[in-house]
């Protein structure tokens, strides 16, 4: 099996993110930046099931600035066989990344394509499912456990009742969970080594896929503050405080 | 046009959200169509057509209904939305499931996530966990919104007559096969729509060490949630998880008990009307957003708590 595994670059989960005064956006300049965390646990995924010999190849890719080619190099040090960068050079919308994905597959012929459930900047959610209905594959979204059958894959989903379980065939999309699996760090001889691995770089322009916004973002502002509580002394003031001044037990 | 709502429902009951997301649908266009596929669903189609804000409702039953399976839905969505201007669902894990499969092949850029109607085409939604707010304005035709539940009130569920029509099935999936829901049952109020919700973290040290939050939760007839730290370490189930990845809460009251407060919990339960925070540690981030913040060793608050809570003559239900 070939398994292809999509990875973003975003602001680090740790950072605590500022909006630009004129509301264009979020800052960026000088701020650290990392691989959205679900997509690591989607590398890790895609790495285990190689060591279980379940797969052949593992091909990363990501979509963004030249600088996005980062998140590949990580993916290829914990054990990624090779990479894909497609050069964009603005934010573009999940269903532009889809279209993008979906040219990828037609080429690299994939079995298997994991990535995060959702990207920690935009919060959007989506990208996984827009590309399989555009390849009309199955999807097994939020994923916390995948078996690798014959031909097909039962998947264990977190939703909000608890645990679904699922049988898609292959190929198919999986999004995955934080709780899927623990991802590894690289070890320094990886991270040399995968600077040897290669990275295709393409341009989304040569793709002939159209990616301009659907979407306009009309202004980005903070939202509004919470005001500042008071600390209580003891459980007896707390309590007081619940049943005579917030009013809410 | 009109608005497409998809209802989430269990076949018997609408599941609450879809009221919520009734509420803000009917804000975008009045004139609010559901689409309930099911199996043996009836009941829950009867029940959508007494909202007085639902205009129309469409019934298609099928076994292939009976479970979510997106690419189903997908299928049969499509068939309709031709007529309608906005496709819309709850933003939980159903809706969003569901709708970017819609999105994609009626090629539209979708919306998720809104918590306020602007007007028609723009809208209200967080990015970055919360600490963004973006108006953004869908220029597609077509436009696929997931709502934010918590955002909306729910909607009236009586005094509505909405016409229910049939329609046939669309065709169903092979590749995908349902094969199990492990359903956590609790006799406790529903997590996202609890009136108050008291939340474990890290600090519980352990599984067992949540019945002193449970014991509270009977007192208060109160839903337990968990940071995502409970979670991984296995204190407790991932249903109970709040935060960017789990669910978003906006309780009356929310007892945050030994959590320092990630950027990624604080995105599930900082709207929440009044917070109250518990935790040993008085720099943790979790201070900066509680009304009330005791700086306590949990594992003597929350017995007294308890016994506090006990002297009180009344507790509001």
């Amino acid at each position: 099996m070939k398994i292809l595994v999509a990875v973003k670059r975003v602001i680090d989960y740790n950072v605590q993110i500022r909006v630009k005064e004129d509301g264009s956006g979020v800052v960026t300049d000088n701020v650290k930046m990392s691989t959205n965390p679900p997509d690591d646990n989607a590398i890790e995924e895609a790495v285990k099931i190689k060591e279980a010999g379940k797969a052949k190849e593992i091909v990363a890719i990501t979509i963004g600035e030249e600088k996005a080619q980062e998140t590949v190099r990580k993916a290829l040090a914990v054990g990624a066989d090779r990479g894909i960068h497609v050069k964009v050079d603005n934010v573009i919308e999940p269903l532009a990344v889809s279209k993008i994905l979906k040219k990828i597959v037609e080429k690299e012929n994939p079995d298997l394509v994991f990535m995060g459930k959702q990207a920690i900047d935009d919060d959007c959610n989506q990208t996984g499912q827009m590309l399989a209905a555009l390849l009309n594959w199955p999807q097994a979204t939020f994923a916390s456990k995948i078996e690798v059958k014959d031909n097909a894959l039962e998947v264990t989903r977190e939703i909000d009742e608890g645990l679904e379980t699922i049988e898609v065939n292959v190929p198919a999309i999986v999004t995955c969970d934080l709780r899927l699996n623990e991802p590894r760090y690289a070890s320094l001889p990886n991270i040399m080594k995968a600077k040897k691995k290669p990275i295709e770089q393409l341009n989304a322009s040569d793709l002939g896929v159209d990616i301009n916004p659907r979407i306009e973002q009309i202004k980005v502002e903070e939202p509004p503050k919470r005001k500042a509580g008071i600390k209580v002394a003891s459980v007896e003031e707390l309590v007081q405080k619940l049943k005579n001044e917030a009013k809410v037990i | 046009m009109s608005v497409l709502l998809i209802a989430e429902h269990n076949n018997k009951e609408v599941r609450p959200f879809t009221y919520n997301a009734i509420t803000a649908a009917s804000q975008i266009n009045e004139d609010l169509h559901v689409l309930v596929l099911g199996h043996q669903a009836d009941d829950v189609a009867k029940s959508l057509s007494e909202v007085p804000n639902v205009k129309k409702v469409i019934h298609v039953d099928n076994e292939i209904y009976e479970n979510y399976i997106a690419e189903n839905y997908t299928a049969a969505i499509i068939k309709h939305a031709e007529s309608y201007s906005h496709i819309v669902s709850s933003a939980n894990t159903f809706g969003k499931n569901l709708m970017p499969r819609i999105a994609a092949l009626l090629d539209t850029s979708q919306v998720s996530d809104i918590i306020k109607v602007i007007s028609e085409d723009t809208f209200l939604r967080p990015i970055y966990a919360g600490n963004a707010f973006a108006t953004v304005k869908s220029n597609d035709k077509k436009k696929c919104v997931t709502i934010r539940p918590t955002s909306f009130d729910p909607a009236d569920k009586s005094g509505g007559s909405a016409e229910i029509t049939k329609s046939d099935p669309a065709e169903a999936s092979s590749s995908t096969k349902f094969l199990k829901k492990e359903e956590v049952k609790s006799d406790r109020p529903e997590l996202g729509t609890a009136r108050i919700v008291i939340s474990g973290g890290r600090g519980m040290q352990n599984g067992e060490n949540f019945k002193l939050i449970s014991d509270i939760a009977d007192k208060l007839n109160a839903a337990i949630g968990a940071s995502r730290a409970a979670v991984d370490a296995g204190y407790i189930t991932n249903d109970h998880q709040v935060g960017q990845t789990g669910k978003v809460v906006v309780p009356d009251l929310y007892i945050a008990v030994g959590i320092s407060g990630a950027i990624q919990h604080l995105a599930g339960m900082k709207e929440s009307k009044v917070i109250v925070a518990i935790n040993k540690d008085g720099e943790a981030p979790i201070f900066s957003v509680a009304d009330y913040g005791l700086e306590a060793d949990l594992f003597e608050a929350l017995p007294q708590f308890l016994s506090e809570l006990n002297k009180l003559n009344t507790i509001q239900k």
